[in-house]
């Protein structure tokens, strides 16, 4: 039974009690408590249920590593699924519960698939894929789906807020342990820019519990001493609770911060994510304790030695009375000793090696602690929780030596350098035989943008896990990193450090060595996953000898611990069974985050109103305040319509369309981008941009200009005014202005730069108002100021002056057919020259009309629309707009594409009207015509889609226009539009041109 | 918000300079127009209540009264007859932000990839970044002073973003 031991923990303050639940169960714990630590104190050792098998799960790790400890955290806005306990600072008023049991954690029916385990085999999932077919639908994913999963995803919106920081640094040291103390500290000695962070809430790292003496000193308070020191510096960051998520290109890092995790709601971001460019980037991230693989190794109680003996030193908790530890190594005997030191019970010390001489073992001894050499584990006996072991040779079978009873297993199978960081960003590993661990290769490290390598791995994980050596090595690294940071480092004084020598560790990947089946497959790899030593055993069989494809088939090392744990005893066990050495397997490969980092933290501050910015026009507050229905155009949003009290969006339309149509309307034409062209090559630079000749516009006249890409497709249309010989103004779609700015320059750049021209996007300068109908041209004289006659401003003409006082640029252009003036004001003056506007317009029934207004007349037109009549595969040919397309210029974008001879293929899609059959009914927009006898296939066969369908209120019929094979040359034909099993739609072919095509409204 | 941080919208005069800025005429069109030489690679120059930022190598922002834009294009226009260069008045086309405050430096640290660091990163220097999703442009006048451009359409967002990211307890006290 675990408990609160009555003295020690280093992190607690037992002065300051904390009250939490789990399971709806109140508990208490102290200030300095993990969840974990504080489930331990309370004797709660079962946690959870494993993924696949749900089998009972207790805590196996006191860090980052921890597999199956995963709780959810918090409830309503503030519930998080899959948090691991070991990591988790508990806080008054904190709720945990435990997840993936069914109905609960004591009693799961889920359990049962432990039962059915020899039916649950490695690739299980993969070969219900495959047969009988039917079966996944109807058997195994209703049954998977419910019993599979970690935690249920939160049901609310996010209580908390998010954030970004971005951080630039000389060097950025990870881990702080003693190896990233003394590399910060000699970076910093350089006068480097350094940050240095710890994923916990304090720092010293492995040193906190495993004493030793640095320059005479206690380790710890050697390491706080030196954190005091380096926060004096000014040239120096530090950061607790931010973890190194990930490294990428060019020295660039993510350090998750969690800034109030335990202080939720105290007003402050919960988390910050920093996104850091580092010269050097020092990996200190210590090692992982690799677990032993033996029958029952997944009963909760049995942990990591190095746990056991932290949950004692750092907590003052004892996770069992009667502790037996295995190991194959000297340091597991620093929980013996620490355990021993507690007044614990140790019964027995088994040690797989078959000679064990180190300093640590002689320790033990000398305590009357046990020690059984060339011994291991038959078996752990228990369900949930740990009754007892079962001795055997580690050389044998697992014949049974003797049962020694006990309520906890410590268990060290070596340390595993963290190379997480080091490798994110193809940073490579050698094996080491004789530690048999894989550490960083410093000849081959990820490398920066000048070739040089930007992480230098420190300490332990970079295979040095003798504190002694350690140090050394971080030293080292602190002061490389600033010689490549480009500092001079100081002259570093040698520390002595005073640590008891260490034996080797013997590999074990199986105990015992010649394990039986039965034992094999119930000896865990994956924690989390629940992967045996028979399942990597069976991948190896059925072929899957790429740890890669062995690591998908068997889940070993997936989901939230990405094998921390599993990763070197499972590709061990690969290598075995593949009879190759292990560097042979080789390790999967390590991506980011090290550990789950928060959606919030990734999102950052881009949620809610921040979520994407939405471009807003000088008029934008008005037509909110009259009715706007809001539709996104590119990232504006603009009125649809202008919907009255009583009214529908649809008879807003309609209303609009006739007001416009035998009345007068105006419309916020704001969005449309404009383009400053000036130069001596201006014209000369239009003409390669635009397919029709721009060169020959006249000062005070506009052009319809169309522009295609290289390989001769249309991306945009709009007029062009010609301000001055040299001077143009390219007006563009609302979602082409940045396209076709950025074009410009790109062209101007990089092919043409020996014109003479420069670009200016001058979109948002001006607020541009049309005022459209048969009494437009009434408003304009009633505002006053200008000559807007037939005469003084004719069509495609423009002047500038002021109208109502206030400057203005006024072109007689029309996308209505109407009589039609589009004004440009200073956008600063948009809204007070809309008001005059709309004033002056009001004895003439003046309305506003939005953008589907001005997509129905268009239509009425035939005017396309760029993004509806084109799709980035049709030429200005196929839309009847040859016209446009110069057959004298010499070159332009798009001219030697459409001399390719498909283009020029009468049977293209051609642009035409359609007028339906029965004209209320109005055809859906993409709908595909078919004709003749179906294809060999089944299918139908189709001659072209809807491209633009509208409901016309002028003509009392539903027109559209859309893109037919032929087309032109089928005019009159009836052709049939599928648009469900039972409806055919009929449509005739017709000039898509279906109002005024003599242009008699807009010639007055 | 951060009581110590104060967020302002500006109505300023802006004008784009595009051109050679190692010419003669360029440089003397400037001094007439504004008062101050042709601002070096990210350089900001102050002449009175006139500004110059440099923008890209062919490119300069100059900042006057809003009601003397039109006229310091005019003037340019004049003073460089014959050699081909674009002046335009973008006032409309932008909207100016000042943020002051202690910590100032911090919040656009939370949305600008730029080293704001104190040393780093000081008063006239100007960089044209991104500031949350939008881009901008930003330079310091004084300590924990800045002055922040950015398109005008997004000028709502801007202010959000500015507020949000200045909120109290927010900050995450790197710089200070």
């Amino acid at each position: 039974m675990s408990k609160r031991l009555s003295s020690g923990g280093r992190l607690i303050d037992r002065a300051k009690p904390v009250g939490f639940t789990f399971n709806n169960q109140h508990f208490e714990g102290f200030q300095g408590d993990t969840l974990a630590a504080a489930l331990l104190a309370n004797g709660q050792t079962l946690l959870g249920r494993s993924f696949k098998y749900h089998r009972p799960r207790g805590l196996v790790a006191s860090g980052a590593e921890e597999p199956n400890a995963l709780v959810g955290l918090g409830d309503g806005a503030r519930f998080e699924p899959n948090q691991r306990a070991t990591t988790t600072e508990v806080f008054d008023g904190l709720k945990a519960a435990s997840q993936n049991h069914w109905p609960s954690l004591h009693f799961d029916v889920g359990a049962l698939n432990a039962k059915l385990s020899p039916f649950f085999p490695a690739g299980f999932y993969y070969k219900t894929f495959i047969h009988p077919r039917a079966a996944w639908k109807h058997l195994f994913e209703p049954f998977i789906r419910r019993s599979a999963g970690l935690g249920k995803a939160p049901k609310l919106g996010d209580a908390d807020e998010y954030e970004y920081f971005y951080a630039y640094t000389d060097v950025l040291v990870v881990g702080g342990g003693i190896a990233g103390i003394a590399a910060a500290m000699e970076a910093a000695r350089s006068g480097a820019r350094v940050i240095l962070i710890d994923q916990n809430a304090h720092w010293g790292g492995r040193v906190l519990t495993d004493t030793m003496q640095i320059d005479g000193q206690d380790a710890a308070d050697w390491a706080l001493a030196q954190v005091e020191t380096l926060a004096k510096m000014p040239n120096v960051t530090l950061r607790n609770r931010t973890m190194g998520a990930g490294v990428y290109d060019h020295g660039y890092a993510l350090a998750y911060e969690r800034v109030a995790d335990h202080k939720p709601g105290d007003g402050r971001p919960r988390h910050r994510l920093w996104r850091i460019r580092a010269g050097r980037i020092v990996t200190a991230t210590g090692a992982i304790e690799r677990p032993l693989a033996f029958a029952g190794n997944d009963v909760p109680g049995v942990m990591l030695a190095s746990a056991v003996r932290d949950y004692v030193g750092l907590w003052g908790v004892s996770p069992g009375e009667r502790t037996v530890l295995v190991t194959n190594n000297d340091d597991g005997y620093r929980t013996a000793i620490a355990l021993h030191a507690a007044g614990l019970e140790v019964p027995v010390v088994l040690d797989a090696r078959d000679s064990v001489v180190g300093a640590l073992s002689v320790q033990a001894r000398a305590l009357g602690i046990r020690v059984e050499t060339g011994k291991g584990f038959a078996k752990v006996l228990g369900g949930k929780f740990v009754t007892g072991v079962d001795i055997c040779a580690q050389a044998g079978e697992g014949e049974l030596l003797e049962t020694i009873p006990c309520d906890c297993v410590a268990m060290s199978g070596g340390w595993s350098p963290a190379v997480h960081l080091w490798s994110h960003c193809g940073g490579k590993l050698n094996w080491d035989e004789g530690a048999a661990m894989f550490r960083p290769d410093a000849a081959r490290p990820p490398l920066g943008d000048d070739g040089t390598g930007f992480v230098i791995a420190a300490g332990a994980a970079n295979g040095w896990l003798q504190s002694g050596e350690c140090l050394e090595d971080a030293v080292e690294a602190g002061k490389k990193s600033a010689i490549e940071a480009g500092f001079k480092a100081k002259k570093a004084g040698k520390m002595a450090v005073f640590a008891p020598v260490e034996q080797p560790l013997q590999p074990v990947w199986m105990m015992p060595a010649k394990a039986k089946p039965a034992l094999r497959a119930k000896a865990f790899l994956d924690f989390q996953n629940d992967v045996k030593v028979s399942d990597v055993r069976l991948a190896a069989q059925e072929g899957y000898e790429s740890v890669e494809h062995a690591k998908r088939y068997t889940t070993l090392g997936m989901a939230t611990d990405q094998g921390k744990l599993s990763n070197i005893n499972g590709l061990a066990v690969l290598a075995e069974s593949l009879n190759v050495a292990i560097p042979q397997v080789g390790t999967t490969t390590f991506r980011p985050p090290y550990t789950p980092i928060s959606m919030g933290s990734i999102a950052g501050d881009a949620r809610g109103d921040l979520f994407k910015p939405t471009r807003r026009t000088a008029m934008d507050g008005w037509h909110e305040a009259h009715g706007a229905h809001w539709e996104p155009v590119a990232d504006w949003r603009r009125p649809y319509a202008f919907v009255r009290k009583g009214e529908t969006v649809k008879q807003a339309v309609t209303r609009e369309v006739l007001n416009t149509r035998s009345s007068v309307g105006m419309l916020d034409a704001s969005t449309l981008g404009k383009i400053l062209v000036k130069g001596p090559d201006a014209g000369k630079f239009l003409d390669l941009i635009y397919t029709n000749v721009m060169s020959s516009l006249a000062v005070g006249k506009c052009r319809y200009g169309l522009m295609c890409n290289e390989n001769g497709f249309l991306f945009d249309d709009g007029v062009v005014a010609r301000l001055g010989v040299d001077e143009f103004l390219c007006h563009t779609t609302s979602g082409g202005s940045d396209r076709v700015h950025g074009w410009m320059e790109e062209w101007l750049q990089t092919e043409w730069w020996d014109l003479q021209v420069y670009v200016a996007n001058v979109t948002e300068q001006f607020a541009q108002i049309a005022v459209v109908g048969p009494k437009a041209r009434l408003v304009l004289e009633k505002l006053g100021g200008m000559d807007v006659s037939r005469e003084a401003l004719p069509f495609m003409g423009f002047v500038a002056g002021a109208l109502a006082g206030i400057p203005a640029r006024v072109y007689r252009i029309s996308f209505s057919g109407e009589l039609s003036y589009e004004i440009a004001v200073p956008a600063s003056r948009g809204l007070e020259f809309w008001e005059k506007v709309a004033e002056a317009g009001t004895e003439l029934g003046i309305t506003p009309y939005g953008t589907e207004a001005l997509h129905v007349m268009r239509a009425e037109k035939g005017f396309i629309m760029i993004g509806d009549e084109t799709d980035g595969t049709v030429i200005p040919q196929d839309l009847n707009l040859g016209w446009a397309v110069s057959k004298k210029k010499s070159d332009f974008i798009g001219k030697r594409a459409h001399e390719r001879p498909f283009f020029s293929d009468s049977g293209r899609k051609q642009l035409v009207g359609l007028l339906t059959d029965n004209p209320t009914i109005v055809l859906p927009d993409g709908a595909h015509a078919v004709e003749g006898p179906k294809l060999s296939n089944g299918m139908e066969n189709m001659i072209g889609h809807v491209t633009s369908s509208y409901f016309s209120p002028t003509l009392g019929h539903s027109i559209a226009m859309a893109l037919i094979k032929g087309g032109s040359q089928r005019m009159g034909q009836t052709l049939s539009f599928p648009v469900s099993r039972s409806e055919i739609i009929r449509a005739k072919v017709v000039d898509p041109v279906f109002l005024d095509k003599e242009g008699a409204r807009q010639n007055v | 918000m951060s009581d110590a941080i104060h967020i302002e919208l500006v109505a300023q005069g802006m004008v784009t300079l595009r051109g050679d800025l190692a010419s003669a005429s360029l440089a003397k069109a400037v001094k007439a127009a504004v008062g101050c030489t042709v601002p070096g690679q990210r350089q900001v120059l102050v002449a009175g209540e006139n500004v110059a930022l440099w923008m890209s190598p062919d490119e300069l922002l100059l900042l006057v009264r809003h009601d003397k834009a039109d006229d310091v294009v005019a003037h340019l226009g004049k003073s460089m007859a014959g050699e081909h260069h674009l002046a335009v008045n973008v006032s409309d086309a932008r909207a100016m932000f000042r943020l002051q405050g202690q910590g100032a430096r911090e919040v656009l640290a939370k949305g600008a990839p730029v080293d704001l660091a104190p040393g780093q990163f000081e008063p006239w220097v100007v960089r044209r970044t991104r500031i949350g999703l939008v881009a901008a442009a930003f330079w310091m006048t004084e300590a924990d002073t800045f002055e922040i451009v950015c398109f005008r359409s997004v000028a709502g967002y801007m202010e959000d973003w500015l507020h949000h990211a200045a909120r109290k307890d927010s900050l995450p006290g790197v710089f200070s």
